[in-house]
């Protein structure tokens, strides 16, 4: 029941939405979000999003790590 | 899937591996304190990819697990009272009370409902007006939010007929009581998605007051490698402090719109967990603008005080003092199918993830 899944943002309706997750479909509650926008990828838990997810950040952590491996060769 | 298959990359998790054993010149012992973090842990193998010398033990972060026996006798005297419907998460089902399960109650005829959101709840409490819907709501403060705001739309809707029993809780006291026990924990794998709510600020008081290391981490085998390495680094250079592994959804001041909520409709309880008894403070139930809502306040469920004889260890599991493997009867008298303790209940559970990755599985 923990689980928090990356879903992407396809539908808004007020406070809610619609999210996408490995094909399939789910309701999601947006009020914890600030400016949900379609496109944005969310942590959905237990039917509601908890987070938007930075693809900023996304992208350095994987930069970073692949720049630790390179130098320590 | 995005976010998930670039933090899988063999390649790099293997390399990972070579730096960690590298980097580990002494003994490692990390606690994880999430149960999301134990089932990814060894769902994708990886104390089989770190050296002898780093150890990982799990912690009290599974809220399924530390639900106390009481909690879940209260949950069936009131499934049992006339006209109730109990709409709860599924992994509640099966956690043992003293003497039933509310899986058994319902086989008995209860009326007894999986939700997968509060939000569920509301909408049958809205479709049986005549009937009582209880919603046992439990979780860290991942959860707790939504909860939050199923209790505000019940009060906007005017529902008389929905109510929580409150076993929501929060994770920095259990951390505290974790660390008081006196274990040997050289760092923590702090929970990633309590922290996207609470913001990494509320472990500070782990490398400030004890001087222990504290990685923020995420639930891909990549981000759970890079928290070990961090923290090694941490305590190579003896300069503990927390660091932010899960970067992409975790800040240090966390979600500013689910604190406030929380804090309109929640106040702070002392709370009973499984294996620590009673720690104060560490609870959360709604505030006095959202009493009309508590079930325990309303309905005041009278549970007798019977203890189940047991051999179930789960209590040490949660403190980090034990692992499955030294319960007498797991994967003997305790499976999923039919679990004697609520570590085996939950996919987060310590000894429910030993037992799916065991190496005989
Ligand atoms: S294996 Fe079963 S009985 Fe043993 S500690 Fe785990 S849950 Fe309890």
């Amino acid at each position: 029941m923990c689980l928090s899944i990356p879903a992407r943002i396809e539908s808004i309706e007020g406070n809610m939405g619609v999210v996408s997750a490995g094909g399939a479909f789910f309701k999601a509650g947006l009020h914890m979000i600030e400016d949900p926008a379609i496109g944005d990828y969310i942590l959905l838990h237990a039917g509601f999003a908890i987070q938007k997810i930075s693809e900023k950040e996304a992208l350095e952590t994987l930069s970073i790590i692949r720049e630790i491996d390179e130098a320590s060769g | 899937m995005k976010y998930i298959d670039e933090y899988r990359d063999k390649d790099l998790i293997l390399k990972m591996a070579g730096l960690i054993k590298r980097s580990a010149r002494r003994n490692y012992t990390f606690m994880e304190v999430c149960g999301g973090h134990t089932a990814a842990i060894h769902r994708f193998g990886i104390p089989s990819l770190l050296p002898e010398n780093v150890r990982l033990i799990s912690g009290p972060g599974c809220p399924v697990c530390v639900t106390a026996t009481d909690y879940i006798d209260k949950a069936i005297v009131l499934a049992e009272t006339e006209g109730s419907i109990i709409a709860t998460f599924g992994d509640l089902m099966r956690v043992p009370g003293s003497e039933s399960t509310l899986e058994k109650k319902r086989a008995e005829g209860a009326d007894i409902r999986v939700i997968f959101s509060g939000l569920d709840a509301l909408g049958i409490a809205e479709a049986s007006p005549d009937r009582r819907v209880i919603f046992p709501g439990i979780g860290f403060e991942t959860t707790a939010p939504g909860t939050a705001i199923t209790l505000m739309q019940a009060k906007e809707k005017k529902l008389r007929n929905f109510f929580l029993l409150s076993a929501h809780k929060i994770m920095p006291p259990a951390i505290r009581a974790v660390i008081k026990d006196g274990m040997k924990i050289d760092g923590f794998i702090c929970p990633g998605h309590v922290a996207s709510i609470t913001g990494s600020d509320a472990f500070d008081f782990i490398p400030q007051e004890h001087k222990k290391a504290c990685v923020v981490t995420g639930f891909e085998p990549l981000d759970i490698m890079q928290a070990l390495l961090m923290l090694i680094n941490q305590i190579n250079n003896e300069a503990p402090k927390i660091e932010i592994q899960y970067t992409r959804a975790v800040t240090p001041g966390g979600n500013g719109i689910a604190q406030d909520i929380l804090g309109k409709v929640f106040v702070y309880c002392d709370a009973e967990w499984r294996g620590f008894g009673i720690i104060p403070s560490s609870g959360l139930k709604p505030g006095p603008e959202f009493e009309e809502f508590d079930a325990e306040k309303v309905f005041s469920p009278a549970v007798r005080q019977t203890s189940r004889e047991t051999l179930c260890i789960c209590g040490e599991i949660l403190r980090g003092v034990k692992t499955p493997s030294d319960c007498p009867v797991f994967a003997t008298a305790c499976t999923p199918l039919a679990p004697e303790g609520a570590c085996m209940v939950s996919n987060e559970g310590a000894c429910n993830t030993f037992y799916k990755y065991r190496p005989h599985g």
